[in-house]
C-alpha cells in the first residue's frame, strides 16, 4: 500500500464565461490553473487561500462534483478523471466531503435518520435495522444523542447541523475527506469544539483529511502540511512547521500577518495585505500575486514562477528564490 | 466504529422527547395564523361542499322550466330569483359551482403534472432538453392566454371538455417555467452537490431531493391557477366555447343573462357573485399557501 493516498497533478478549471446576446464564449475563469499536490495516508493538508482562490473548486474536482479542464486524479492508486458515472459514484463511498454550509447542506425536508441513512441505502450496506442502529451509533460518535435521528435539521443550533454533516460523511466509512470550510459558519467558540471532533475522529478512525480554509489561523493546528493558494494557483506548499515558522512566498508571509519575520534584514514592517483580490477572469500577466506584492521584481511582471522545492519538503512558486535552485 | 466519542461539550438545548417538527407543520402552522388565508380556505371548503351536496341543497333542478316563473326577482320562494326559462337561480349557482371547481381542479391537474415534468427535465437536465422546452413555453407565452384557449377551442370544437383541455394547455408553460427555474436553483443548493458527493444516482437526487423542495411554489401556484382557470372557463363558455346549453356553468350563465341585464339584473348577479368569491377564495388560500410555505416568492 503506498504512502500517498491521493496525487493531484496538473489540475485547471476553466469556467468559460459567456457574454453578448447569443451567449458566445468571451473568455475563461480559471478557477483552478495548474494544481499539483499529494496527500499521504492518515495526514491532514490543509488548503489556505482568500476567497474566490479556487478551494472549493479544487475540491469539488477531486470527487468530480465538477468535472476538471485537465489534469489528473489518482486515489488509492485509480485514476478518477477516466472514471464512467458508475465506477466514479462506487469511488464517492470512500472520498466523502464536509461542506461549509451547514444550513444549506441538510435537505431540509428529510429527517436526520433519513439523511445519515441515505448514504448506506445507495452503497446497498445494511439491511434497514442495522443501517438504523448505525445512524444511532454515528449520532453519539459525532456528539449527539440517538434520539435525535427523529427530527429535522432545522431544530438545530449550526454547529449541532455540522456534526450531522460530518456524521454523514463517516457513514460509508470513507478513506479520505474534503472538509471545505467546515468551521467558517460557525460561531468562534463552537469552531474548536468541531475541529476537536475532526482531530479525535481522524485518531479514532485513521482518516485522512484535506482541510480548506480562508486563514491560516483555522488550519494551523489540525494540518501536518498547508499549501496556499492565490488566484487558482497553489503558491507554496510544505509542512505546517515551515510554513508558519518560516514562510516563503510574499503571499504566505501577508496572510501570516503578526507572525514575526525571523530575519531581521528583510524588512521590518510587517506584511499586511494591501490592494484588492484581481479579477479572476482576467488573471495579471506573469506572476498572479505581483499587483499586491510588496517585493515585486520585474520578471514578476513578465513570467509566471512554477512551483519549484526551494528546500526539502518546502515548495513555492516565486522568482524571488530562483537564484538559489 | 463503535466507539463513542462524546468528549465534545456540546448544549442539547432541545428537551429530549421526540418533537420532530416538520417543514410541513411549521408550514402549517405559519399557514393556520393567517386570518385571510383561513377565510379564502373557509370559502373554497364552502365551495367544495355547495359542489358535493348540490342536489342535497337545490330546491329543484338545472332544467326545470316553469314558464309562468319566467325573470322572478329573489324571493322566499327562488332565493336567487328566476332566468327568462323561469329556472331556480340559486339551484342553477349552485350546480354550476361543480362544474367550475371541476373545471378549475381538472385543468390545474392536468397543466401541473405535464408543466412539472417538463419543468423539471428542462431545469435538470439542462443543455439541448432545457432549449427544446423552454422555447416551446416561450412561444406558447407569447400569445395572450384567453386568444390561444380560443384558438385551441376553434381546432377541437367548442364543448365544456375541450374547454377544459384548452385551459389546461395554455397553463403548461406558466408551471413549467415555475418548476424550472426553482430546480435550477434547487439544483444548486449544497445538499444537492451533497447528495451527488455520497454517491447517489440522477433518479434519486430528482424524486428524493430535487423535486419534494421544488413543490411549493408548484403547490402555491396550482391553489392560484385554479382561479384563473374557473376565471378561464367562465370567459370561454361567455364566448360560446365553453359549457352548452343547459349546463348552469357560471360564465355560460353570465352570458344568458347578459340581453337581461337591465331588465333582471339578478340573472347576472348571482354567477357574477359566486365566480367573484371562489376566485377570492383560492386567491386568499394561494397568498396564504405562499406566505407559509415559500416566503420568499413574495416579491
Ligand atoms: N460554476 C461556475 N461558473 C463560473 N465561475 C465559477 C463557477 N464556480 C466558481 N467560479 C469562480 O471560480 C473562482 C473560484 O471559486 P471557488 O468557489 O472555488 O472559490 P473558493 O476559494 O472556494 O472561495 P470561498 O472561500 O468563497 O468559498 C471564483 O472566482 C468563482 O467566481
Ligand atoms: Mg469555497
Amino acid at each position: 500500500m503506498s504512502k500517498v493516498l491521493l496525487k493531484v497533478e496538473n489540475l485547471k478549471k476553466y469556467f468559460p464565461i459567456t457574454g453578448g446576446i447569443f451567449s458566445k464564449k468571451i473568455g475563461d475563469v480559471k478557477a483552478v490553473d495548474d494544481v499539483s499536490f499529494f496527500v499521504k495516508r492518515g495526514e491532514t493538508l490543509g488548503i489556505v487561500g482568500e476567497s474566490g482562490c479556487g478551494k472549493s473548486t479544487t475540491g469539488r474536482m477531486l470527487m468530480r462534483l465538477i468535472e476538471p479542464t485537465e489534469g489528473s486524479v489518482i486515489f488509492d492508486g485509480k485514476e478518477l478523471t477516466e472514471l464512467n458515472d458508475t465506477e466514479m459514484r462506487i469511488i464517492r463511498k470512500d472520498v466523502q466531503m464536509v461542506y461549509q454550509d451547514p444550513y444549506a447542506s441538510l435537505n431540509p425536508r428529510h429527517t436526520v435518520e433519513q439523511i445519515l441513512e441515505e448514504p448506506l441505502i445507495v452503497h446497498g450496506m445494511g439491511d434497514k435495522q442495522e443501517r438504523r442502529k448505525r445512524v444511532k451509533e454515528m449520532l453519539e460518535v459525532v456528539g449527539l444523542s440517538g434520539y435525535h435521528a427523529k427530527r429535522y435539521p432545522h431544530q438545530f443550533s449550526g454547529g449541532q447541523r455540522q456534526r450531522i454533516g460530518i456524521a454523514r460523511a463517516l457513514m460509508t466509512k470513507p478513506k479520505l475527506i474534503i472538509a471545505d470550510e467546515p468551521v467558517s459558519a460557525l460561531d468562534v467558540s463552537i469552531q474548536s469544539q468541531v475541529l476537536n471532533l475532526l482531530e479525535d475522529l481522524q485518531a479514532e478512525f485513521g482518516l485522512t483529511y484535506i482541510f480548506i480554509a480562508h486563514d491560516l489561523g483555522v488550519v494551523k493546528h489540525i494540518s501536518d502540511r498547508v499549501g496556499v493558494m492565490y488566484l487558482g494557483r497553489l503558491v507554496e506548499i510544505t509542512t505546517s512547521s515551515k510554513l508558519y515558522e518560516h514562510p516563503l512566498h510574499p503571499y504566505t508571509e501577508a496572510l501570516l500577518g503578526s507572525v514575526p519575520i525571523p530575519d531581521p534584514t528583510v524588512s521590518l514592517d510587517r506584511e499586511i495585505l494591501t490592494g484588492d483580490l484581481p479579477n479572476p477572469a482576467d488573471p495579471p500577466q506573469g506572476c498572479a500575486f505581483h499587483t499586491r506584492c510588496k517585493k515585486c521584481m520585474d520578471i514578476c511582471k513578465i513570467e509566471r514562477p512554477q512551483l519549484a522545492e526551494i528546500e526539502p519538503d518546502h515548495y513555492a512558486a516565486c522568482h524571488l528564490y530562483e537564484q538559489s535552485i | 466504529m463503535e466507539v463513542s466519542l462524546n468528549k465534545n461539550p456540546q448544549t442539547p438545548n432541545l428537551p429530549e422527547e421526540d418533537n420532530a417538527v416538520s417543514p410541513w407543520i411549521e408550514a402549517w402552522r405559519s399557514f393556520r395564523r393567517n386570518k385571510l388565508a383561513i377565510i379564502g380556505t373557509c370559502i373554497v371548503l364552502f365551495f367544495i361542499m355547495i359542489a358535493i351536496f348540490a342536489p342535497y341543497i337545490a330546491p329543484s333542478g338545472i332544467n326545470e322550466q316553469v314558464m309562468a316563473k319566467r325573470l322572478l326577482p329573489p324571493s322566499s320562494e327562488h332565493w336567487f330569483g328566476t332566468d327568462d326559462f323561469g329556472r331556480d337561480i340559486f339551484s342553477r349557482v349552485l350546480y354550476g359551482a361543480r362544474i367550475s371547481l371541476w373545471v378549475g381542479f381538472l385543468s390545474v391537474m392536468g397543466s401541473l403534472v405535464v408543466g412539472t415534468l417538463l419543468g423539471i427535465l428542462a431545469g435538470y437536465y439542462g443543455r439541448w432538453v432545457d432549449t427544446i422546452i423552454s422555447r416551446t413555453f416561450d412561444i406558447m407565452l407569447a400569445f395572450p392566454s384567453i386568444l390561444l384557449a380560443i384558438a385551441i377551442v376553434a381546432v377541437l370544437g367548442p364543448s365544456l371538455r375541450n374547454a377544459l383541455i384548452a385551459i389546461a394547455i395554455i397553463n403548461i408553460p406558466n408551471f413549467g417555467r415555475l418548476i424550472r427555474s426553482k430546480v435550477l436553483s434547487v439544483k444548486q443548493e449544497e445538499y444537492i452537490i451533497a447528495a451527488r458527493g455520497i454517491g447517489m444516482k440522477n433518479s434519486r437526487i430528482l424524486f428524493k431531493h430535487v423535486l419534494p423542495n421544488s413543490m411549493a411554489p408548484v403547490i402555491v401556484q396550482g391553489t392560484l391557477a385554479i382561479a384563473t382557470a374557473i376565471i378561464e372557463a367562465a370567459a370561454l363558455s361567455f364566448l360560446g366555447l365553453g359549457a352548452e346549453a343547459p349546463n348552469p356553468e357560471w360564465g355560460k350563465m353570465l352570458s344568458d343573462a347578459r340581453p337581461l341585464l337591465t331588465q333582471a339584473p339578478w340573472t347576472m348577479f348571482f354567477p357574477g357573485i359566486a365566480i367573484m368569491l371562489t376566485v377570492l377564495g383560492f386567491n386568499l388560500m394561494g397568498d396564504g399557501l405562499r406566505d407559509a410555505l415559500d416566503p420568499r416568492m413574495k416579491n
